[in-house]
């Protein structure tokens, strides 16, 4: 019994060792930044100005699983052809790649409002930036912890 | 062909905003993972939705690897006229699929 408990200790520990090599061989693929962001937001944006306000961003502030996270997005607009949503765009500071999701509306849309569902690798800001008609962008951000991160590596 | 499933009212008033919910089966397959071997999966992702209203772009949407396998997407549109509501998505390895729906405004 006393020689079995030493196998499985050993066997334990080896386990132990084997995973943590494991981790730390796993390689990490690079990760978007705030700054990597916020140039991901100038190529949309060019030299406007981004003001806060307008758009509301709609997404839990804990989730559990980053694989599948339901957001919102919606835009305070009367959208008539005069004044409408352009486009909607959003952006994650942690992901691989800052971008998330583009999209393009018009007058027709009615109501400026989308949803969707996205990856969310690690704890972070979401930001979401409006395009109105008349050239102005508006932002809203939100802070989001994720339990457990999209994955990034190995077969789900 | 991918499984699609797009929810638009049958009805509708002229002038209506209408919900359209649209969902495809697809894996989104990011280009970050790696497999046993350690060799990187290849990036397999939708990568453009369009909705047409009677031929008419309503709806555009730029989709990006951070969307969540089997993209779901929720927008809106008035209703202007009786006809048909079709919606196209494209991606990678030529990925193509395709759906529509009829809507009579009354």
């Amino acid at each position: 019994m006393g020689e079995n408990d030493t196998t499985q200790a050993t066997r334990r520990r080896f386990l132990a060792a084997a995973g943590g090599a494991g981790l730390m061989l796993a390689v990490r693929p690079a990760k978007a930044t705030p700054a990597s962001m916020t140039l991901a937001i100038r190529r949309v944006v060019g030299e406007a100005e981004v003001k806060p306000g307008k758009v509301k961003l709609d997404l839990p502030p804990l989730v559990e699983n980053g694989n599948t996270v339901a957001i919102s997005v919606s835009v305070d607009s009367p959208m008539t052809p005069q004044n409408y949503v352009k486009a909607i765009h959003l952006f994650s500071e942690q992901n691989p790649l800052p971008n998330i999701v583009s999209v393009r509306l018009g007058p027709r849309a009615g109501r400026a409002s989308i949803s969707t569902r996205i990856r969310l690798a690690d704890t972070q800001n979401v930001t979401a930036i409006c395009e109105l008609s008349d050239g102005t962008f508006w932002s809203d951000s939100k802070h989001v912890i994720i339990t457990l991160g999209a994955c990034l590596e190995g077969m789900i | 062909m991918a499984r699609t499933l797009v929810n638009v009212p049958k009805k509708a008033k002229r002038g209506e905003v209408i919900t359209i919910k649209t969902l495809i089966s697809h894996i989104m397959e990011t280009g970050f993972r790696h497999n046993s071997l350690g060799a990187r999966i290849p990036r397999d992702i939708i990568d453009s939705f369009v909705c047409t209203y009677n031929g008419e772009e309503v709806f555009r949407a730029a989709l990006h690897p951070a969307i969540a396998a089997n993209p779901f997407i929720t927008f809106h549109t008035v209703a202007t006229e009786s006809g048909t509501i079709a919606f196209k998505w494209t991606g990678d390895n030529g990925f193509s699929a395709a759906a529509s729906a009829k809507i009579t405004v009354e």
